[in-house]
């Protein structure tokens, strides 16, 4: 089938729902409106309001909730409308989600997927346009994905619900309608902790995920023309990160930019830099590159071209290590 | 019983009276094995706390939350549950923990210092102690949505302070319960206290109770240093939501007798003179006149009494003490559901770094 990628997390949390009568899909307007975006479209009519749960407006509460649910052997999948109104709920996930498993040692567990629209260049209002997920990667127990594709998002959505580990699922607003692509409409997994080389390259590493994905690919191919061959490496799964596989295509292509639209100072481009610096520096032939949004508070949108990185500031950074 | 005392006009549920005769129209009619259980429970409470105090004191503990004074409102709600029911906690419940079977060792082994304490021992429904105020109460109407979807037949009961009570998660939590017509029992265990900041601080409400009101379903005020009011009022909350009757709140007023925790000194916000006053009340003399009266209480069952439960807590210190300490393999195994390849490296890391007996 040729879906989008709201189309396609539909047909994933429809066939889950549809398999494992332990899910419940909860939240604000997830149920008979399917969704603000469509993503839970049909499944209140197929499956009923006790496995699509409208719940009271309460972030904290729903997430809360989702853990004594998933604590009495449910498998919550809750929605935050729009990441930028996920912090009432920190609280929970930080205190409790995380770290259940470790303070029970491993008598409970909290094996939600905390699904949430991320990140700008929608056009939106104020609020809905942040990418804070290197808040949620410095908590130990949490796993935090981030698809950039339908078949992705369909492969990694289904693995972060039958994952027992608790799983905060950003999907990039940017791309819910981006692209269609085939989806197999049965059932799949796709490996979480695993990036993925999403284009090779002999020159430099392009380091990204979500919606800095098909930038990063304009970017390569613009590049491609002045004879510049780029790789990408598209994380997945942003904690716990496979080092592993973007620490081999730096140590083969010798130069790495990290990609990320979430502000610079102690985003997750620092951390993939200090790894790189300890375990590849004898392979660089340039500095590591960071493309990032400014250190500022996402602009409105009259102004959030200035903000999002975009192909020519990927460019310019190539230009630069190339240069070097 | 329970829709007899209206919050809103500040009316209390009360069984016995200063001197401990019971109400006979509120009496819950409990036989007499077990009422003197309820005494047992609670006398064990009070020694297997005082025991915590004094090893926190010795160095032997961290820093502890005192249950005294809270006696007959732990003691009182955990007697009135069922085995299949659940009990999400807050940090002090000692006597709710004992009750319902939670071993004495384990909970001064995690106030030691050691989350292996704090792993319930499979086949009881015990969530661990929630440090974060009120953050346990959404999470346990969430069990009452589990219990319901799944048909499980259960309760869960929550317990909490007054300070709770002026959280967000308290208000979500009453919230979601209302709406969804949880299986829930609310006990806020008003003990005057947060910290130091008093009951008027938290709200201008009469009382906590009536704020059940505004979510949609019953609250009432009890005595909490009545044991029996205790366990008459959640029984029967409980037999409320076990039979698809919704969510109540139950506020147990109380006093905290001691500091906050062992870092706390109380007398800085607090008078001799209004400590003593409560010492007046307390749960378990006025529980002893009732078995008096019932001629269940003399000085030599006092002595059994006093005897089994500092052998109780001698043996639970004994056996708390000699537990192993963690590992680098306990602290590390349970971030995930599998050890990520970044951890190993770190905690092969962290091996190397460490003397062969710290491993």
């Amino acid at each position: 089938m040729i879906l989008t990628m709201v189309q396609a997390i539909n047909q994933a949390l429809a066939g889950e729902l549809r398999r494992d009568e332990r899910v419940v899909v909860l939240g604000e307007d997830v149920g008979r409106d399917g969704g603000v975006f469509r993503a839970t479209d049909g499944l209140f009519e197929k499956f009923g309001p006790e496995r699509v749960m409208d719940t009271p407006l309460a972030e904290s509460g729903a997430i809360g909730a989702a853990i004594g649910m998933a604590a009495l052997g449910l498998r919550p999948v809750p929605e935050i409308q729009f990441m930028g109104f996920i912090y009432p709920a920190f609280n929970q996930i930080v205190s409790h989600v995380a770290r259940l498993r470790n303070r029970t040692r491993g008598r409970f567990t909290a094996p939600l997927t905390i699904r949430t629209p991320y990140g700008a260049g929608v056009k939106a209002l104020e609020h809905h346009s942040e990418s804070t997920e290197a808040l949620f990667c410095q908590i130990p127990g949490l796993t935090v994905v981030v698809p950039s594709s339908p078949y992705d998002a369909k492969g990694l959505l289904i693995a972060s619900i039958r994952s027992d580990d608790p799983v905060i699922f950003l999907e990039p607003t940017k791309l819910y309608r981006a692209e269609k692509q085939e989806v197999p409409e049965e059932p799949y997994e796709l490996p979480l902790r695993k990036a993925a080389v999403v284009r090779e390259g002999r020159d430099l590493t392009i380091i990204a995920w979500g919606a800095m994905i098909p930038v990063a690919r304009e970017a390569a191919t613009s590049a491609e023309a002045g004879g510049v061959s780029a790789e990408i490496v598209d994380l997945r799964t942003l904690s716990p990160m496979d080092r592993e596989t973007f620490l081999a295509s730096v140590k083969k292509t010798g130069r790495a930019i990290i990609l990320h639209e979430a502000p610079k100072t102690c985003g997750l481009g620092a951390e993939i830099a200090a790894t790189i610096g300890e375990s590849a520096l004898l392979s660089l032939n340039a500095p590591v590159a960071r493309v990032t949004a400014p250190d500022i508070t996402v602009p409105l949108p009259k102004s959030e071209d200035l903000y999002y990185p975009n192909a020519d500031r990927v460019l310019r950074a190539i230009r630069k290590l190339m240069e070097y | 019983m329970i829709e007899r005392f209206d919050p809103l006009k500040g009316e209390r549920l009360r069984v016995l009276d200063d001197e401990g005769r019971a109400a006979p129209d509120l009496d819950p009619g409990l036989a007499d094995a077990e009422l003197r259980t309820l005494y047992e429970r609670m006398v064990r409470t009070r020694a297997a706390d005082a025991k915590a105090l004094k090893l926190q004191r010795q160095g032997r503990l961290g820093t502890y939350a005192s249950s005294l004074g809270h006696e007959a409102a732990q003691v009182g709600l955990a007697s009135a549950m069922a085995r299949e029911d659940w009990f999400f906690p807050y940090f002090r419940d000692l006597g709710a923990f004992l009750t319902l079977g939670y071993p004495l060792a384990d909970y001064y082994h995690f106030w030691m210092g050691n989350e292996a304490g704090m792993r319930t021992p499979d086949g009881l429904n015990i969530f661990p102690i929630a440090i974060p105020v009120g953050s346990q109460v959404p999470q346990a109407v969430g069990a009452g949505i589990a219990i319901k979807h799944r048909k499980l037949g259960a309760a869960v009961v929550t317990t909490f302070g007054d300070g709770a009570t002026s959280e967000g998660d308290f208000h979500e939590g009453l919230n979601f319960a209302g709406v969804f017509g949880t299986p829930n029992v609310f006990v806020c265990v008003n003990n005057q206290f947060a910290i130091s900041v008093p009951r008027a601080r938290q709200s201008a409400a009469t009382t906590l109770a009536q704020k059940a009101v505004a979510y949609g379903f019953p609250g009432v005020q009890i005595d909490g240093n009545d044991v029996l009011a205790v366990f008459a009022a959640v029984r029967e909350a409980l037999a409320t939501a076990r039979a698809g009757g919704g969510p109540t709140l139950i506020e147990a007023y109380t006093y905290r007798m001691g500091d906050h925790t062992t870092s706390d000194d109380a007398a800085r916000y607090r008078t001799k003179e209004e400590v003593q006053e409560w010492e007046r009340r307390d749960p378990i003399a006025r529980f002893r006149l009732h078995l008096g009266h019932k001629k269940l209480w003399d000085e030599a069952y006092e002595k059994d009494v006093q005897a089994a439960a500092s052998e109780f807590v001698e043996k639970a210190v004994a056996e708390a003490e000699t537990r192993p300490q963690a590992s680098v393999d306990d602290i590390f195994a349970y971030a995930y559901s599998s050890i990520p390849p970044e951890l190993e490296r770190q905690m092969a890391e962290l091996k190397a770094s460490l003397p062969e007996g710290r491993r």
